[in-house]
C-alpha cells in the first residue's frame, strides 16, 4: 500500500553525514574508527567490515568514467511545480535548498563518458537530492540518456540510488516509471546493452522500473533494495523480518541480480561485461 | 439502496427515504400526494448535484472505497458476455487478485484484466483486497501477450489500494514484475484501454497501466501514494487528521488528472456515484469503451505501439534554467 514509505526514513537518514568531512570517521555498520584519507583509497569502504559508505555520484564519477569525466547533458533542467505542492515547505523551495545543499540541479547527472576507452550513455543517481526520488526532471534526464543511446548506438550504465518516485509531484511522478519504461522498449529491440548498478539504497518506484530492466543487473554488497518500504510490510504481515530481507545478497539469492560487486572491482566488471555484450 | 453510507451521504439518504415513505402511504391511501412527491425528487436531484459537485478530494477517495462500489466482477457481468476466466502466471501461482479472461462487449471480443478487492470479508481475503503479489502482474502479461498474438483489444480496470507488501511479493520480484509490465505493455500491439473504477494506488496500478486511452471514473483516485501515506511521511500524521490535507495537495482525483492531462477522459457516474447504481454506472462505462475500441481498431500496429510511446514519453513538467 504505502510502499513509498521507506524513502521516509532514508529521506530522513540524509541528514545524518554518511560522508565525513572530518579527518577520521566512524563507520556506521561496525563502529570502527577509520581514517578518511585511507577510506578514500579504499573507494569508502570499511576494511574491518566492508560496509560500503553512500557515495555521491562525483564519487561514481571519478571512480567508473576515464579521466574521472563526464561530458554532462542536460545539467539545465529543473522541475515545475505542477501540484503547487506545499507540506512544511513549498516544494520549489525544497528543491532549491537541494539544490544549495548539493550544487546538483536534480537527484541524476547523465551525459557521455568513456569505460577503458569504451564511450557509453552513463546516468548516476545522487541520494543527497530529496532521496534521490524521481519526479519529472529525472524521469526526462533517463528518458534522454536511453535516447542518447539509442541514437548513438552506446551502451547505457544506469547507477541508481532512490528512495522511490517524488510524492511532491505527485501522479506525474508516478508516470515517470512509465516513461522511463516505455523508452527501454526500445532499447530492448536492439543489441545495445544496458547495465543497471544498484545502489544503496534502491527501492520503490525506482526500483519497479529502469532500475529493474538492465540486461545485466549488478549491485553493490549489502545494499538496501526492494519495492515496499520495511515497516510497511512489518505493519502489514506483523511479523519479524527475516535477517538479510531486501538486501542485495537477498536479490541475488533469489534471482533478481546477475552479481554483486565490490565497489572496487565495479569500474572492472562494468568493463568486462560491456566487452562481451559489444561486437567489437 | 440500504447499507453502509457516508456521513455526507446521510442528508440525500433520509431525503430518498421520506420520498418512499410517501409513496407508500399515498397508494395505501387515497390521499393526493403526487405534488409534494414531485417536489422532494426535485429536491433531490438538486441536492446531490451539490453535493457531489462540492465533494473535496478526500471525500472522493472515501467514495472510490465505498464498500457498495462496483467491482471488476460486477462490470464483468454487468458489461460482457459470454466470459471465460483464465487463471496463473504459468510460474508460481494464480494470483486471485487479478481477475482475467476473454468476453465480449456488444459482439467485439475483447481481453479483460480487472483486480478484484471482493465484496464481503470472505472475498475480500480470497482476492488479498485487490492487493497484487508478483504472480498477479505476471498473469496479466502472460495473457496480455496471448491477446497480441491474436489481436484481440485488452481492457484493463483498475482497482487496488497498492501491490501486496509482503516477504513473498519481495522474494519473488514485486519490483520486476511491474518494472517488466511498464515496458512489456508499451510494445503490446493490440489498442489497451485503461479504466481506472475505484482505487489507483500507485506502482500496484501502475503495473497494469500502459494504454492508450487511460479513463478515470468521475469517483475514483489515482496517485503515487495514498493520502494516508503521503500524510504519515509529510505531514507525520498519525491520528488521520491529515488525509483531507495530503489529499489536496496530491491533486487526486479524476478531474485533476484531466487537468494534469494524465488521463484522456472522466467517465461520469450515475446520480449519487456507482454505488448507488451499479447497472447505470456499468451501461455509461460501456458505451465510453466501446467508442474507444472502434476508434483503435483500424490503427496499424506499428502506429500504436509508437503513439503509445509517444503518450508516456511526453508526461512530466519541467523547464530548461540556463545559466
Amino acid at each position: 500500500m504505502e510502499w513509498f514509505k521507506k524513502a521516509r526514513v532514508e529521506i530522513d537518514s540524509t541528514n545524518k553525514k554518511e560522508i565525513p568531512d572530518g579527518l577520521w570517521t566512524k563507520c556506521p555498520h561496525c563502529g570502527e574508527i577509520i581514517y578518511v584519507k585511507e577510506l578514500e583509497k579504499e573507494h569508502w569502504v570499511c576494511k574491518n567490515c566492508s560496509y560500503h559508505f553512500r557515495l555521491k555520484s562525483d564519487d561514481y564519477i571519478k571512480m567508473i568514467l576515464d579521466d574521472g569525466r563526464l561530458e554532462e547533458h542536460d545539467a539545465d533542467l529543473v522541475s515545475g511545480d505542477p501540484l503547487k505542492f506545499k507540506d512544511s515547505k513549498r516544494y520549489p523551495a525544497r528543491i532549491r535548498q537541494a539544490q544549495e545543499k548539493t550544487g546538483l540541479t536534480e537527484a541524476v547527472r547523465v551525459g557521455i563518458g568513456k569505460i577503458d576507452g569504451r564511450t557509453v550513455s552513463f546516468a548516476v543517481m545522487d541520494f543527497r537530492f530529496i532521496g534521490g526520488s524521481m519526479g519529472s526532471v529525472v524521469g526526462e534526464k533517463i528518458a534522454r540518456a536511453i535516447e542518447r543511446s539509442l541514437e548513438g548506438k552506446m551502451p547505457l550504465v544506469i547507477i541508481s540510488t532512490s528512495g522511490g518516485a517524488r510524492m511532491q509531484e505527485g501522479i506525474l511522478s508516478l508516470l515517470q516509471m512509465a516513461k522511463t519504461s516505455a523508452l527501454l522498449s526500445l532499447l530492448q529491440k536492439t543489441n545495445i546493452p544496458y547495465i543497471s548498478v544498484l545502489t544503496n539504497p534502491t527501492t520503490a518506484g525506482v526500483m519497479a522500473s529502469y532500475a529493474s530492466l538492465g540486461d545485466i543487473i549488478i549491485a553493490e554488497p549489502k545494499a538496501l533494495l526492494g519495492f515496499a518500504g520495511q515497516r510497511v510490510i512489518q505493519q502489514t504481515i506483523k511479523q519479524e523480518l527475516p535477517e538479510g530481507f531486501q538486501t542485495s545478497e537477498f536479490f541475488l539469492e533469489h534471482g533478481f541480480v546477475d552479481l554483486i560487486s565490490p565497489r572496487k572491482d565495479l569500474k572492472k566488471n562494468l568493463s568486462l561485461l560491456l566487452g562481451y555484450l559489444s561486437n567489437d | 439502496m440500504n447499507g453502509f453510507f457516508l456521513d455526507f451521504e446521510k442528508p440525500i439518504l433520509e431525503l430518498e427515504k421520506k420520498i418512499k415513505e410517501m409513496k407508500e402511504f399515498s397508494t395505501g391511501e387515497s390521499v393526493e400526494l403526487s405534488k409534494e412527491i414531485a417536489q422532494l425528487e426535485k429536491r433531490l436531484t438538486e441536492l446531490q448535484r451539490e453535493t457531489y459537485s462540492k465533494l473535496t478530494r478526500w471525500q472522493r477517495v472515501r467514495l472510490a472505497r465505498h464498500p457498495q462500489r462496483p467491482l471488476s466482477s460486477d462490470y464483468i457481468k454487468l458489461m460482457v458476455s459470454d466470459f471465460v476466466e483464465l487463471h496463473g502466471d504459468r510460474y508460481f501461482a494464480d494470483d486471485k487478485a487479478v481477475l482475467a479472461g476473454f468476453g465480449y462487449l456488444e459482439g467485439r471480443k475483447l481481453l479483460i484484466v480487472g483486480q478484484q478487492k471482493g465484496h464481503d470479508t470472505k472475498e475480500r481475503q480470497y482476492r488479498n483486497f485487490g492487493m497484487c503479489h508478483p504472480e498477479g502482474y505476471r498473469k496479466a502479461l502472460r495473457l496480455m501477450k496471448l491477446a497480441g498474438r491474436f489481436g484481440i483489444p485488452i481492457l484493463v480496470l483498475i482497482d487496488t489500494p497498492g501491490a501486496y507488501p509482503g516477504i513473498g511479493a519481495e522474494e519473488r520480484g514485486q519490483a520486476e514484475a511491474i518494472a517488466r509490465n511498464l515496458r512489456e505493455m508499451t510494445q503490446l500491439p493490440v489498442p489497451i484501454i485503461i479504466a481506472i473504477i475505484g482505487e489507483g494506488a500507485s506502482g500496484g496500478a501502475l503495473g497494469i497501466g500502459i494504454g492508450d486511452v487511460i479513463l478515470m471514473l468521475e469517483n475514483t483516485w489515482y496517485s503515487v501514494i495514498s493520502p494516508e501515506g503521503c500524510a504519515a511521511i509529510l505531514w507525520k500524521d498519525e491520528a488521520g487528521d491529515k488525509y483531507e490535507t495530503a489529499a489536496e495537495a496530491l491533486k487526486v482525483t479524476a478531474a485533476d488528472l484531466l487537468e494534469l492531462r494524465v488521463i484522456d477522459r472522466v467517465v461520469p457516474e450515475p446520480p449519487g456515484g456507482a454505488h448507488r447504481n451499479q447497472r447505470g454506472a456499468a451501461e455509461i462505462l460501456k458505451k465510453e469503451i466501446l467508442h474507444f475500441v472502434d476508434e483503435l481498431a483500424n490503427v496499424r500496429p506499428q502506429d500504436l505501439i509508437a503513439r503509445r510511446i509517444k503518450k508516456f514519453r511526453n508526461m512530466g513538467v519541467f523547464h530548461s534554467e540556463s545559466n
